[in-house]
């Protein structure tokens, strides 16, 4: 009996222990969810500026040939997956990996990633997917100059005709608690593209030096402005999925104690009766 | 008479007040923006953004951008914004040293026009970080 009361009480130590941790790591992502949400919030203006004057512009144009915007036929697909560099989020790098495995495994040789962040570079890299490039070590703070990089990389190797599409994967902050992975298509751009198809005549606007030049311009901004808001979406996402995961292994934990502490006090009531009737068992022998 | 400026990057919106004008340098020469312009829409060039309000001058630094005029207000749209005083002087000059560097020995495979474009805008920087003391003073034009 004492050996197991010794066993219970180890336990509940050690889960104790465990608490503290996930309890300190929900404290930690609370704080940077806080900070995510202040720079997701902080970046709409820009891209809704952008979005607005392409919209005026493709609408001024009417129909315009740019290559950004025209279909071709599709050969060869380019994913840009953003996951998080580290885990214990909960389904978080799980359901953007399964997303896009789910969709590329039937075409592998068809088919390169950009990977953002090392969970989903490992995953992929370990199955044997051709990875063009990586971004490591800053999907919880990401800068404009990554979405740059990116939208570079992208946009080369799209006009060079080495990928006829790019999709970017990414996890929509819904809310705190909840988080959707989003599959989005970059190049040729569907959003644009509707935009170009309903032509309307907005005020006169001057393009100076002229209108294709300044669109030249403005869509590779576009391009890099999107790719921007997906990966701030996500390290917001990423924040919210490890704190409702660190939330709900503390809750776990408080009943797992819980549930140890009773189990305890029944063993240590029984050894109590056990030794009563022995010792009354015993006086009773004497008389 | 005063008219609606806002200038935003990615990261936050940078100014946002009334002003009398504003002038930037586009990419086909400099202009100046009064209230009641027409809508225009313009890439800038590497250079400084110039707001003038009630007869003060404020300067700041652009690097890449461009500005969207409408009936209400003008936007400026940029990468990168900054008044003098935020101006990382020392990083400046070294970026500057860096680009000079390559354009003089010219390896194999420099990206010229990129290497160029980095020594405009660290000297774009330079001199407006110079201006510090004039964001200060008032101008009577």
């Amino acid at each position: 009996m004492a050996e197991s009361t010794r066993d219970i009480k180890r336990r509940i130590r050690g889960i104790n222990n465990i608490k503290q941790i996930t309890k300190a790591m929900e404290l930690v992502s609370s704080a940077r969810l806080r900070r995510a949400r202040i720079k997701l919030e902080k970046s709409r203006p820009y891209y809704n500026t952008v979005y607005e004057n392409i919209k005026e512009i493709l609408g001024e144009l009417g129909n315009i040939n740019h290559p950004y915007l025209n279909m071709r036929d599709v050969e060869r697909s380019l994913y840009i997956v953003i996951t998080a560099d580290r885990g214990l989020a909960g389904g978080f790098n799980a359901n953007v990996n399964r997303m896009v495995e789910n969709e590329i495994r039937n075409k592998k040789d068809k088919v390169s990633l950009i990977a953002v962040g090392s969970k989903g570079r490992d995953y992929f890299k370990s199955r044997g997917y051709d990875v063009k490039a990586e971004f490591v070590g800053m999907t919880e703070n990401p800068s404009f100059s990554n979405a740059r990089n990116i939208g570079n990389i992208v946009m080369e190797m799209y006009e060079k005709e080495e990928i006829d599409e790019v999709k970017i994967v990414y996890t929509e902050f819904i809310s705190t608690i909840s988080q959707e992975a989003k599959m989005l298509k970059l190049l040729p751009s569907d959003s644009l593209a509707e935009e170009k198809s309903e032509k309307k005549k907005s005020a006169i606007v001057e393009f100076e030096p002229d209108a294709d030049e300044v669109l030249d311009y403005l869509i590779p901004k576009y391009i890099q402005s999107v790719i921007y808001g997906a990966l701030i979406e996500s390290s917001c996402s990423q924040q919210g999925a490890r704190r409702t995961a660190m939330e709900n292994a503390t809750d776990n934990a408080e009943e797992m104690t819980d549930e140890l502490e009773l189990s305890f006090n029944r063993a240590r009531q029984a050894a109590i009766t056990t030794e009563i009737s022995e010792i009354v068992t015993g006086a009773e022998a004497l008389k | 008479m005063a008219f609606k400026l806002e200038i935003v990057t990615p990261d936050k919106a940078f100014f946002s007040d009334e002003v009398d004008m504003v002038i930037v340098r586009g990419v086909e020469g400099d202009l100046a923006i009064l209230k009641n312009r027409a809508p225009l829409i313009t890439p800038l060039d590497i250079g400084k953004i110039r707001i003038i309000n009630d007869g003060e001058e404020k300067v700041a630094a652009v690097t890449d951008g461009y500005i969207s005029v409408t009936k209400e207000k003008a936007t400026v749209i940029t990468d990168s914004v900054e008044w003098p005083e935020e101006i990382d002087i020392e990083r400046a000059e070294s970026a500057k040293e860096r680009a000079e560097n390559r354009l003089r020995e010219k390896k194999e495979g420099l990206d010229v026009a990129r290497a160029e474009l980095a020594l405009r805008r660290a000297l774009n920087r330079l001199d407006i970080a110079n201006l510090k003391e004039f964001n200060n003073e008032k101008i009577n034009q």
